[in-house]
C-alpha cells in the first residue's frame, strides 16, 4: 500500500476523559508499601502528528493498514502525554537490578516499545521480527557506543547498560526508526500510556524525588512524601509548542 | 635486427668505484642473508611472497562476498564463530560485506597488483637485466620492503579491532571516510588504520620507484644503452616514473585525510553535515578535493598495475615466438605515451561526481586517445605471433591469455570513457567487470607469465609445465565466466557495492549472480593447482639450467639462481639489443645480449 | 595446446558476443526524453567495440592455432609491412572512431548536463541521507523553507531541518519519500546531501548524478510514461547502501495535481 498521506487528524481537542488505571513499565507491586501515582498532561498546542512514510521499505509499509504516526510526541485523550518515563530519581534504596530481560522489538520498521525502560545493569534483549535486515545504533554518552546490523532471522542481541542515561536509538537503515532506552538508577519506574497515567508502587515511607522525562518536552521533578500505604499523587504538566 | 651502432659511453655503477664491495659475496648469518637482506633478489622474492599471502587473503575475501551475494540469507559455516558481532549465526551483515569489499579492493590493488608485478619482479629482474650487481640503493630497497610489510600488517590489523575494517571501499571517499565512527561500524579505528597503511605504502613505493629509476639510469653495465634495455626494464622504468608522481600525491592526500579524522581539520568535510543524528563539527572542506587527489593517483595506479604486464608480455612473447618483437621502439613509445596520458584522464572517474560537466567532455578525450597506444601495443603483440614458431609453454600461454583479457577489458573501457554512456553504466557491475579484466585479470596473467618464466631463475628449479597448462586453461575459462557476465549485469542496470539485491528490478539478476559465484569458487579452487605447483617445484622441481628458455637477456647469462653479486664478479658486457631471436647464433636461433661480437668468437 | 587455446578463445568470444547480440541482459525500456540519445550512443559503441573485439580475439586464436608448436623447419616471417600498418590502423581507424563517438556523445551529454532546464520546469528539492531520499515540494506559497542542519530531527519527521516556528515558508512544504512527478513536464531536481556522498540513479531514465555534501547540484529530466520505477544509490554511502532507494512515480498530470492538493496541509 502507498503511504504518503499527510492529512493530519485534529488532535488538540479539549476532551476530558477519565480512563481506568492502566499501568505500564517495570513497577512491581509490593504489599504493605506506599505508592505514588499521577497523570502527565500538557498545556498549549502539541505538534501535529505526521504519518511516517515507509515507501522505501515495502515489506514494512504493508504491515501497517494505516500509516503509523511519528512517535516523538504522542498524546491521548484529556491532553494526556504518552511515552513519559516517571521514576524515583532520589530517595529510597536503588536496589539490585532485575534479572528479567527487557524486550525490545523491531517490527514493521517500528521500535516496540518506543521507549524501553530498564534499570542500569538489567539485561536487554533486542529482536528483529521483520523479514528484512535492521540496524541498531544506540547513541549513549556515558555508556559505550555500538552499531550493529541484525539480519532477518538473526539471534537476538543481548546487552545491558551499566550507567543510567536516556539513550537515543536509531536504525541506520530506516531513518524514521527512532526510539529510546531509558536506563534508570532505580527499579521504581513507569511509562505512561495513552491516558498519561502512571503509578510507582512498593515505596517505603519517606521522601522521594519523582522525575518525569519526555524525549521532546524535557524533564520535570517534584518532591513527594510517602506515608504508610497511602497513595501519594504527583501530576506533571508539560508545556507543548506546535513546532 | 643486429645493432651495429658503436657501444655508447655508459656511466658506471654508482657503487662500483667505492672501496666497500656492494655485497659481500655471502653475508654472514641467516637473518642477514634471508630476512633482513640487502640483496635485490631476496627482496624481490620477499615482495612476491608477500603478494602471494595478500592475493590468497584477497581471494578468500572475494569468495565470502560472492557467497553472500548469491545466497544472501544463507549462513556460512564458521563465519559466525569468526565474527559473532558482524555475522550472527554465520549470516553476513551489510557492514561485514562492505568491510570485506574494502579490504579485498585495498589488498588486491596495493599489495598484489602493485607489489607483485612492479616491486616484486622489478626488484628481482631489473638489476639482472641491466647487468648491475644490485639496486642503486640497497638499504632503501630493504627499507621499502619492510615498510610495505608494515603497511600490510597495519591494514590487516583492522580485522582485529572491535568494530572491524572500514567499509568505505578502496577509494575511501570523503566524507564517509573522514568523519569517524558516526559514519558506521569500521569507520572509527578501522578507517584510521586503513589511512595509515596506505600512507606507509606510499612511502615504500616512493623509495622503491626512486631506486628503480636510479638503477635503470645509473647502474647499467657496459654496452647497455637505453635502447638495448629489454622491454620489461623499460616498463618498470616508466612505471617507476608514474609511481613516483602518483604516490607523492596520494601520500599528502592520506595525511590530510588522517588530519581530518584525528586532528579536527576539515580538508574534505564541508560544514552542516548531520551524520547519525549528530551535527559534525567540520566546516569548509570539499569532498571533491579528495576525489581529485585520489584519482590523480588512482588512475595512474591502473597503469602501475598493468604496464609491468605490458613489459613482461613484450619480453616473454618474442622468447617463445622465436622471433623479434614487432616494433620494439614503438612499444616503448606507446608505454611512454600511456604513462604521460595516464595523468590527464583521472576525471573520467568523476563524470557524475558533481564537478563541472564541461570538464567531463575534456577528460573524455584523452581517455579515448589512450586507447590508441594501447591498441598499437596489442596489435604489435598479435603481429609478433604472425609467422612465428610459437613454443606454447605455460608462460607463453599466459601471455596469450593476457592479450585476450586485455582486449576484452579494453573494449568495455571504450564504453565507460564516454560520459554519455557512463551516465547509464557508472556505478554498475559493468565497471566491476571492466576493471577486473584490465587491472585484475590482465595484470594477474602478467604475474603468472612472469612466475612461470622467471621461477627457474629465482629458485634454480623448473615449475611443472603440465600442472601449469592445466592451471592456465581452467583459469582462462574461469575468469571469463566470472567477469564477462558482470558486463551483462551492468548493462541491465545492476548496481555495484550492494551487499544484497533486494530491489525489485535487481532481484532478476540473482541467477546470474549465482553463476558468477560458482565460477569464482571454481576459479579460486583452480589456484590451488598453482599453489601446489609452486610448493612442489620449489622443493623437488627439476634442476633449472642457466637459460632454460633460450632467451637473450642478461638475467639468463648467469647461473640459476644467480650468485649474490649476480654475475660472479664478471659484469657482462652488452653487445646488442634484447631482440635477437630467429637469427643464427652460437647456441641456437638466438644471440644473447652479452655474447661477444660474432667476429670475436 | 595452441589449438586448444584457439578453440577456447573463439568459443568464449562467440558465446560472449552472442549474449550481447541476443540482448538477454539489456537496459530496461527508456522512459525519458533524453534516454534515446544514450541508447543510440550505447548501440553504436556496442557495434564498433564488438567488431574490434571479435576481430582481435579471432586473429589471436587463428595465430595461436597456426603458429603454435611450429618446428624449426618453418621459416620465421615478419608481419607484412612490420609495425607501420599497426600504427596506421590504430591511429586512423581508432582515431576516427574516437572522433565520431566524441562528437555525437558530447551532444548527448550536453543535452542532459549542459542545457538549462525548461523555464516551466517543476522544481523539486531532493535530500539524500543514510539511507533514504527525501523529496520536498513547495506548498501553496510556492516557496521552500530554509534548511537548518542543526534542526534536523528524523525522530520528529523533520528530515530537512525546517524551522516552521520562525520560517513561514517552511510550514506548507510538502515532504514525500516517493518522487511523484507528472508525465511530460520537465522536472528540475536540486540535489543535496545531508551526511555523506550519495547518488541518484534511475536506469529507466538513463539518468545518474552524485550528491556531494556541501554542494547543491541541479539535474533535469522529462518522463514520458506514467509508471513506477526505482531510484537507487550508486555511491557507496555506508552499511545501508544496498537498501538506499526510493520510488519514482510518474503520474498523469491530473492525478499529480490531485496528489499535490491532498498533500497540502489544510
Amino acid at each position: 500500500m502507498r503511504i504518503r498521506s499527510l492529512q493530519f487528524p485534529l488532535l488538540a481537542s479539549a476532551l476530558v476523559v477519565v480512563g481506568g488505571v492502566a499501568l505500564t513499565g517495570a513497577s512491581r507491586p509490593a504489599p504493605a508499601a506506599g505508592s505514588v501515582s499521577g497523570t502527565v498532561t500538557f498545556t498549549g498546542t502539541p505538534p501535529k502528528m505526521r504519518p511516517i512514510d515507509m515507501a522505501k521499505e515495502p515489506a514494512c509499509a504493508k504491515e501497517h493498514a494505516t500509516p503509523i504516526m511519528v512517535e516523538n510526541v504522542v498524546t491521548g485523550p484529556g491532553n494526556a502525554v504518552e511515552n513519559v518515563v516517571v521514576y524515583v530519581s532520589a530517595g529510597g534504596a536503588a536496589g539490585a537490578a532485575a534479572t528479567t530481560p527487557v524486550r525490545y522489538d523491531q517490527k514493521g520498521c517500528q521500535y516496540l516499545p518506543h521507549v524501553a525502560v530498564m534499570q542500569a545493569g538489567q539485561p536487554l534483549t533486542i529482536y528483529n521480527d521483520d523479514p528484512i535486515s535492521h540496524n541498531i545504533h544506540p547513541m549513549p554518552k556515558a555508556n559505550p557506543e555500538w552499531n550493529k546490523s541484525q539480519p532477518t532471522g538473526s539471534p537476538p542481541i543481548r546487552t545491558a547498560y551499566a550507567k543510567p542515561e536516556f539513550i537515543p536509538v536509531k536504525c541506520n537503515i530506516h531513518p524514521w526508526m527512532h526510539g529510546y532506552f531509558a536506563v534508570l538508577p532505580t527499579s521504581h519506574s513507569a511509562l505512561t500510556g495513552n491516558d498519561g497515567k502512571f503509578e510507582l508502587t512498593g515505596l517505603a515511607p519517606g521522601k522521594y524525588t519523582i522525575t518525569a522525562w519526555h524525549e521532546k518536552f524535557g524533564t520535570q521533578s517534584q518532591e513527594v512524601t510517602v506515608t504508610g500505604t497511602k497513595a501519594a499523587t504527583a501530576d506533571f504538566v508539560f508545556k507543548a509548542l506546535p513546532y | 635486427m643486429s645493432d651495429t651502432a658503436p657501444p655508447p659511453v655508459v656511466r658506471r655503477h654508482a657503487l662500483q668505484g667505492r672501496v666497500r664491495p656492494p655485497h659481500p659475496a655471502a653475508p654472514p648469518g641467516f637473518l642477514r642473508r634471508h630476512v633482513f637482506s640487502l640483496d635485490h633478489k631476496v627482496i624481490g622474492r620477499q615482495y612476491l611472497d608477500l603478494a602471494l599471502v595478500a592475493v590468497l587473503t584477497g581471494m578468500v575475501l572475494s569468495w565470502l562476498m560472492r557467497f553472500h551475494l548469491a545466497y544472501p540469507e544463507a549462513a556460512l559455516p564458521g563465519l559466525g564463530a569468526l565474527a559473532p558481532n558482524r555475522a550472527p549465526n554465520g549470516v553476513m551483515t551489510p557492514e561485514l560485506y562492505l568491510s570485506l569489499m574494502t579490504m579485498h579492493g585495498t589488498i588486491m590493488v596495493f599489495f598484489v597488483l602493485t607489489t607483485a608485478p612492479f616491486a616484486g619482479f622489478g626488484n628481482f629482474v631489473l638489476p639482472l637485466q641491466v647487468g648491475a650487481e644490485d639496486m642503486a640503493f640497497p638499504r632503501f630497497n630493504m627499507m621499502s620492503f619492510w615498510v610495505t610489510l608494515a603497511a600490510f600488517l597495519v591494514l590487516v590489523a583492522a580485522f582485529f579491532v572491535p568494530e572491524g575494517p572500514p567499509l568505505s571501499g578502496w577509494t575511501a571517499y570523503a566524507p564517509l571516510s573522514a568523519i569517524g565512527k558516526d559514519a558506521g561500524p569500521g569507520q572509527g579505528l578501522g578507517q584510521t588504520l586503513w589511512v595509515c597503511s596506505i600512507a606507509l605504502f606510499c612511502v615504500a613505493q616512493l623509495l622503491g620507484s626512486l631506486n628503480f629509476i636510479a638503477t635503470t639510469l645509473d647502474c647499467r653495465t657496459r654496452g647497455m644503452s637505453l635502447m638495448r634495455l629489454p622491454q620489461s626494464t623499460w616498463a618498470w622504468f616508466i612505471t617507476s616514473v608514474i609511481a613516483l608522481i602518483a604516490f607523492s600525491v596520494l601520500l599528502p592526500a592520506c595525511i590530510l585525510l588522517l588530519l581530518d579524522r584525528v586532528a579536527g581539520t576539515s580538508f574534505f568535510v564541508p560544514g552542516g553535515l548531520v551524520v547519525s543524528d549528530r551535527l559534525q563539527p567540520h566546516t569548509g572542506g570539499s569532498p571533491l578535493l579528495w576525489q581529485h587527489l585520489f584519482w590523480f593517483f588512482g588512475h595512474p595506479e591502473v597503469y602501475i598495475a598493468i604496464l609491468p604486464g605490458f613489459g613482461i608480455v613484450s619480453h616473454i612473447l618474442p622468447a617463445f615466438a622465436r622471433k623479434p618483437l614487432l616494433g620494439p621502439r614503438v612499444v616503448i613509445g606507446c608505454m611512454v605515451a600511456i604513462g604521460f596520458l595516464s595523468y590527464t584522464v583521472w576525471g573520467h572517474h568523476m563524470f557524475l561526481s558533481g564537478m563541472n560537466p564541461v570538464s567531463a567532455t575534456l577528460f573524455s578525450v584523452p581517455t579515448l586517445i589512450i586507447t590508441i597506444p594501447a591498441t598499437i601495443v596489442t596489435l604489435l603483440w598479435i603481429g609478433t605471433l604472425y609467422g612465428s614458431r610459437l613454443r606454447l609453454t605455460t608462460a607463453a600461454l599466459f601471455c596469450l591469455g593476457f592479450v585476450s583479457v586485455f582486449v576484452t577489458g579494453g573494449m568495455s573501457g571504450f564504453f565507460l570513457a564516454q560520459p554519455s554512456i557512463d551516465t547509464y553504466l557508472h556505478g554498475t557491475y559493468f565497471v566491476v567487470g571492466h576493471f577486473h579484466f584490465v587491472m585484475g585479470v590482465a595484470a594477474m596473467f602478467g604475474i603468472f607469465a612472469g612466475v612461470y618464466f622467471w621461477f627457474p631463475k629465482m629458485y634454480g628449479r623448473m615449475l611443472d609445465e603440465r600442472l601449469g597448462k592445466l592451471h592456465f586453461v581452467l583459469t582462462l575459462v574461469g575468469v571469463y565466466c566470472i567477469f564477462m557476465p558482470m558486463h551483462y549485469l551492468g548493462l541491465a542496470g545492476n548496481v555495484r557495492r550492494y551487499s544484497a539485491f533486494t530491489d525489485d528490478y535487481m532481484k532478476g539478476s540473482l541467477p546470474l549472480h549465482r553463476f558468477i559465484t560458482i565460477a569464482a569458487l571454481f576459479t579460486g579452487a583452480v589456484q590451488l593447482v598453482f599453489l601446489a605447483n609452486l610448493i612442489r617445484s620449489r622443493l623437488r622441481g627439476a634442476k633449472a639450467p642457466d637459460n632454460p628458455w633460450e632467451a637473450t637477456t642478461l638475467e639468463w647469462a648467469t647461473s640459476s639462481p644467480p650468485p649474490a653479486d649476480n654475475f660472479g664478479g664478471h659484469p657482462p658486457v652488452v653487445a646488442r639489443g634484447p631482440n635477437e631471436y630467429g637469427v643464427p647464433g652460437p647456441t641456437g636461433d638466438f644471440v644473447m645480449q652479452a655474447a661477444p661480437e660474432l667476429g670475436e668468437v | 595446446m595452441g589449438k586448444l587455446f584457439a578453440v577456447l578463445v573463439a568459443l568464449i568470444t562467440l558465446v560472449s558476443t552472442g549474449i550481447f547480440v541476443a540482448r538477454i541482459w539489456w537496459p530496461p525500456p527508456d522512459i525519458s526524453t533524453l534516454g534515446i540519445g544514450i541508447d543510440r550512443q550505447l548501440t553504436e559503441t556496442m557495434v564498433a567495440a564488438g567488431v574490434l573485439f571479435v576481430a582481435a580475439q579471432l586473429t589471436l586464436a587463428v595465430f595461436a592455432w597456426r603458429y603454435g608448436g611450429r618446428s624449426a623447419a618453418h621459416p620465421i616471417r615478419v608481419f607484412p609491412g612490420g609495425a607501420a600498418p599497426m600504427v596506421g590502423f590504430a591511429v586512423v581507424l581508432v582515431g576516427l572512431e574516437i572522433a565520431v563517438l566524441t562528437l555525437i556523445g558530447t551532444r548527448v551529454w550536453s543535452r542532459i548536463f549542459l542545457t538549462p532546464p525548461a523555464p516551466n520546469a517543476l522544481a523539486i528539492d531532493v535530500q539524500a541521507e543514510q539511507f533514504a531520499y527525501c523529496f520536498r515540494y513547495p506548498g501553496p506559497d510556492g516557496k521552500l523553507g530554509a534548511v537548518h542542519p542543526e534542526l534536523m530531527d528524523e525522530g520528529s519527521g523533520n528530515f530537512f531541518g525546517l524551522d516552521p516556528a520562525n520560517d513561514t515558508a517552511a510550514r506548507d512544504d510538502i515532504i514525500s519519500a516517493t518522487l511523484e512527478v507528472p508525465v511530460g513536464r520537465p522536472i528540475l531536481l536540486t540535489l543535496h546531501a545531508k551526511d555523506v556522498g550519495h547518488s541518484f540513479y534511475v536506469p529507466d531514465l538513463r539518468l545518474q548524478q552524485d550528491f556531494v555534501p556541501g554542494l547543491t547540484i541541479p539535474l533535469h529530466f522529462t518522463a514520458t510514461r506514467a509508471t513506477k520505477r526505482e531510484i537507487v544509490c550508486t555511491q557507496l554511502c555506508g552499511l545501508g547502501h544496498y537498501n538506499m532507494r526510493a520510488y519514482l512515480e510518474v503520474l498523469p498530470p491530473d492525478r499529480f495535481a490531485q496528489w499535490l492538493k491532498e498533500q497540502s496541509p489544510e
